[in-house]
């Protein structure tokens, strides 16, 4: 295949503004799928991520355009994901892409994710190609969204497509920008191997397939191959390209093309994104720049809610990390909760969509701690733990001090509610790092933040207190000291390990206070008084009571018709089974994870 | 079918009432003439579809609602006649009928005696005019006074009063006096219940002011003791009487005695299989007279669903559930069953065990769901 006649491409937006729906219509209009292969969005294909309206995995797609000047082109259609939790992966898409389409919704216009992954893209050499969508809306106004993206982004827009991916309207243009305005891959097919990783996908007869684009010399079967990073090495037994919703063998790869290679590799962790791989028997020099291992952000206890699902759980989760590298687990014990794991995420979307997979596709019903980040402790021995579990927080007199991480967080805003959110962004311990004014309308706040003050609701803060104009993109900044303290919750004067968490010290107190007013909320009233309490080490700083239940009877005349208060007895009774015994008193399975939601009140 | 010794209970429903009450949820409402002509005529094809292939001796007969007692007299002794005619009835059967206070006249009262009906129970509440109002109901404290003592005139030598706690805006005193004015009258049975909001009904979608928590406890609590003071035995949570004349048809409900349900929705057990009839006029009118196809959710109760009903149904006993019935009944030992949770509930203090029988103590009775939920098996 002609290198010129490849284009290589992805499609960067913020949530909601088209992409998916745009990346449809192309695969539509370049013809390669017959109706009946057309589901509503082809891309997406977990049903998870169609509920969401987010894309989680990187996907490609090659496509066939006959272009306007007779001649035959090659798409490949990578797509990339669209939140903050997978800034990585969606790195690596943008270095697999020679261009970049920017869709921006005509009625909203830019946003903090659009500018993150524009800025991205930009860092990456590509050219970045904007297109207006949505022109449809009765809200569009398609010229102060392109005076906007020239203001603000610095690129030439005017002559930028204004189109409906809904209706389909001007996608034509879209289709015959990318030809002219995307630049042909370059590289040598005749040089070493050197192929990145963007992707992979375990599946159970081919092993692990991995997603890559070639950028120097070429792949074949047979080809012995190299993980530069990883040093897993491999026979390739397969290599070919995205249909839509497909793989398509072909006979080789080489520079320039987009595929997939397929080697009996048993499993994702040895075929990390970003990674390069190369001919085990003739390397390239050096790898691709750019390599990182994704680390967890964001920790927290997963627990079956019948006990006897501890193996099922085991099981869903080693499945799960076959397909995700970032998925990281270990069993731990609780006195509350009994045996679970501890698992790490990248972010709380992640661990999110990990939650509901496991729901969803395993049937587990789970009781999921409050979710932490990872604290650095070091010790007055000079040792350094990372701590990730807060019932492991070694005696306040062993501590030396506590670091915790911080994120360096762009949140673009109407000029309107910079005041609310700079109070928020101050509440949550931000530190103001300084304010640009994208146009007259809005502004680009940046704070340092604490992870561990947005983890838990801060997305949700942010859209509310600024109707839901505000948009977050951010990344990790650092350690940084902090005084940090752990907050127990005592019920009925027994401590519940699954309950406690780290907190700044200057919070504590607050946080302690809403906790136990959120769990008096959220624990039934028993056969006696329950004290709540929250404590840091032995000092009592919150409570709250459950009154005793001194009256529940039905003395209701019913008659011969029973069958409706055997029905409420038999509720009450699996209720009760979705109890946690703690002592004496049953705790909800939902109480433990109601700290997520402390700030609603 | 052969004849038994076996007795079973009759129940028959009027779902018709003049007004209906703001916190009502059974199936029940205004009707004309004609419809309930129309009904009655239904209930005696599904009565008659009976005749001679129901081989057990009745021993109770409840006629409820509704009120049963709106019903011109004649369309009630259709009804009646045709139950004589189906049932065999066994000697001296407690034969009640629900009424409302102001749907009564003398003619009435004295038809029902002639009709057989030897006990009725009159829905009062309350003797508050005020209360009354609240509930939404018809009559006031006068014209019930006026129908009691009608009632007794008539020769009605078991009367039922029934009375509600709980109503928005009673307090203490205003329960107090009702259970002393009622008590004044000296009926033979007193079944006091408390307000119980259900969904759907007009007090769910109203802000109400109901009585506070310890409040509406006090009431409760206070009843047995008031009503004790007067020769009156609680002998169900929230049935009294004096000696002598608790109410035979419930007892049969709580003992698991086989019922049969006539009319429109009624309730049904018979052979450890319970089912209702259908609740769609339409429908009971076109199928009464093969009782087989009106009826719905039939279902066989497994040994398990038995033992829970024993239990939950039984504890609501002040007797409580004896060893030997259950060990009779089921072939088992109540130990073997329910071993851990009765030691469970009787530690809580909610349950006494006297080594042959168990029974709710006073504790028990306020917080009877927490001991029920404890015999439920699944």
């Amino acid at each position: 295949m002609d290198q010129s006649k490849i284009r290589n491409f992805c499609i960067i937006a913020h949530i909601d503004h088209g992409k998916s729906t745009l990346a449809d219509r192309i695969i539509e209009m370049t013809g390669l799928l017959t109706d009946r292969e057309m589901q509503s969005q082809v891309l997406d294909n977990m049903d998870l991520e169609r509920e969401r309206g987010i894309t989680i995995k990187a996907q490609a797609v090659r496509t066939v355009y006959k272009a306007k000047n007779g001649e035959e082109y090659i798409f490949n259609l990578i797509d990339t994901p669209g939140h903050v939790d997978f800034n990585y992966e969606v790195s690596r898409s943008l270095a697999a892409c020679d261009g970049a389409i920017l869709v921006v919704d005509a009625a909203q216009g830019i946003e903090a994710q659009t500018l993150a992954n524009v800025y991205l893209a930009l860092d990456h050499d590509l050219d970045v190609l904007p297109v207006i969508n949505k022109i449809d809306l009765a809200s569009a106004d398609p010229e102060r969204v392109i005076n906007e993206i020239e203001d603000v982004i610095g690129i030439e827009a005017q002559d930028a497509p204004r189109i409906s991916a809904k209706t389909g309207d001007y996608v034509d243009q879209v289709l015959e920008q990318i030809v002219e305005k995307i630049p042909a891959p370059t590289g040598d097919p005749g040089a070493p191997l050197k192929a990145l990783i963007f992707d992979s996908v375990y599946d159970s007869y081919k092993g692990v397939i991995v997603f890559c684009r070639i950028k120097e010399g070429s792949v074949e079967k047979g080809t012995p191959i190299r993980m530069m990073a990883t040093g897993a090495t491999a026979e390739v037994v397969e290599v070919g390209y995205f249909g839509a919703g497909q793989f398509i063998p072909c006979e080789k790869l080489q520079a320039g093309m987009v595929g997939y290679i397929t080697a009996s590799i048993k499993t994702v962790s040895d075929t990390r994104v970003g990674d390069t791989i190369t001919n085990a028997q003739r390397p390239c020099a050096e790898a691709l720049p750019g390599y990182k291992k994704v680390n967890s952000m964001v920790y927290c206890g997963l627990y079956p809610a019948d006990g006897a699902k501890y193996q099922d759980l085991r099981e869903a989760l080693e499945k799960l990390q076959l397909n995700d590298a970032a998925l990281q687990y270990e069993p731990e014990t609780s006195a509350a909760l009994g045996f679970g794991f501890r698992c790490g995420f990248l972010g709380l979307l992640h661990l999110e969509i990990i939650q509901e997979r496991l729901e969803r596709e395993y049937n587990l019903d789970l009781v999921t701690t409050a979710p932490g980040v990872i604290y650095k402790v070091h010790k007055t021995s000079g040792e350094v733990i990372e701590l990730t579990n807060p019932s492991n927080l070694p005696d306040p007199s062993e501590i030396n001090y506590m670091e915790e991480p911080i994120v360096a967080a762009e949140i673009m805003v109407t000029t309107e509610f910079i005041g609310p959110i700079m109070e928020l962004c101050q509440e949550r311990r931000g530190q103001y790092q300084g304010m640009e004014y994208m146009e007259e309308t809005r502004a680009l706040l940046r704070y340092h933040l604490p992870l561990n003050e947005i983890i838990y609701d801060f997305f949700d803060a942010l859209k509310s207190r600024s109707r839901g104009y505000a948009s977050l993109d951010y990344e990790l900044y650092g350690y940084e000291t902090s005084k940090l303290v752990k907050l127990d919750i005592l019920v009925n004067k027994e401590e519940v390990d699954a309950l406690s968490f780290i907190v700044h010290a200057d919070t504590a107190y607050e946080r302690g206070r809403k906790m136990c007013g959120k769990l008096k909320e959220e624990i039934p009233r028993q056969l006696f008084e329950i004290p709540i309490q929250a404590a840091i080490g032995s000092k009592i700083i919150a409570r709250e009571t459950v009154k005793a239940l001194r009256k529940d009877v039905l003395a209701k005349c019913y008659g011969g018709d029973i069958t409706r208060k055997k029905k409420l007895l038999e509720k009450q009774k699996e209720g009760k089974k979705r109890m946690r015994q703690v002592g004496n008193v049953e705790i909800p399975q939902k109480a433990f994870m109601s700290v997520l939601k402390l700030d609603d009140q | 079918m052969n004849k038994t010794d076996k007795k079973f209970r009759l129940y028959v429903h009027i779902p018709f009432c003049i007004k209906k009450c703001a916190y009502c949820d059974f199936l029940s409402w205004p009707d004309s003439q004609k419809n309930q002509e129309l009904y009655a005529q239904a209930l005696c094809r599904e009565i008659g579809a009976y005749r001679g292939k129901f081989p057990m001796e009745a021993s109770s007969l409840f006629l409820g609602g509704g009120t049963p007692s709106i019903l011109e007299p004649k369309l009630l002794e259709n009804i009646m006649d045709s139950l004589y005619g189906a049932f065999s009835f066994s000697e001296n059967p407690e034969m009640s009928i629900e009424a409302n206070p102001g749907t009564v006249t003398q003619e009435k009262l004295r038809a029902y005696r002639g009709m057989g009906l030897n006990r009725i129970s009159f829905g009062l509440q309350s003797t508050d005019n005020r209360e009354l109002k609240e509930l939404g109901r018809i009559h006031t404290y006068e014209e019930f006074l006026e129908s009691y003592v009608w009632a007794r005139q008539a020769g009605f030598a078991n009367i039922n009063v029934d009375l509600m706690s709980g109503i928005p805006g009673q307090t203490v005193k205003s329960w107090r006096r009702n259970l002393s004015r009622t008590l004044a009258l000296e009926p033979e049975h007193i079944s006091a219940y408390s307000l119980i909001v259900e969904e759907g009904t007009p007090f769910a979608r109203r802000e109400l002011n109901l009585p506070g928590e310890e409040e509406e406890r006090e009431m409760y609590e206070s009843t047995a003791e008031i009503l004790g003071q007067k020769g009156y035995v609680q002998y169900e949570i929230s049935n009294y009487a004096r000696p002598g004349w608790a109410c035979a048809h419930n007892l049969g409900y709580w003992a698991r005695d086989d019922y049969l349900g006539l009319g429109l929705g009624a309730a049904s057990l018979v052979n450890n299989q319970r089912w209702n009839n259908t609740d769609s006029m339409e429908e009971y009118r076109a199928g009464a007279q093969e009782p087989e196809r009106i009826r719905v959710g039939k279902e066989e109760l497994s040994v398990r669903e038995q033992m829970e009903e024993t239990m939950i149904l039984g504890l609501r006993r002040m007797e409580g559930v004896w060893r030997r019935d259950f060990r009779e009944t089921f072939g088992a030992e109540l130990e073997e069953i329910y071993g851990e949770a009765i030691r469970r509930l009787v530690k809580l203090g909610l349950l006494k065990d006297d080594g042959q029988r168990i029974f709710l103590t006073r504790r028990g009775i306020s917080l009877s769901n927490q001991a029920f939920v404890e015999f439920m098996l699944g």
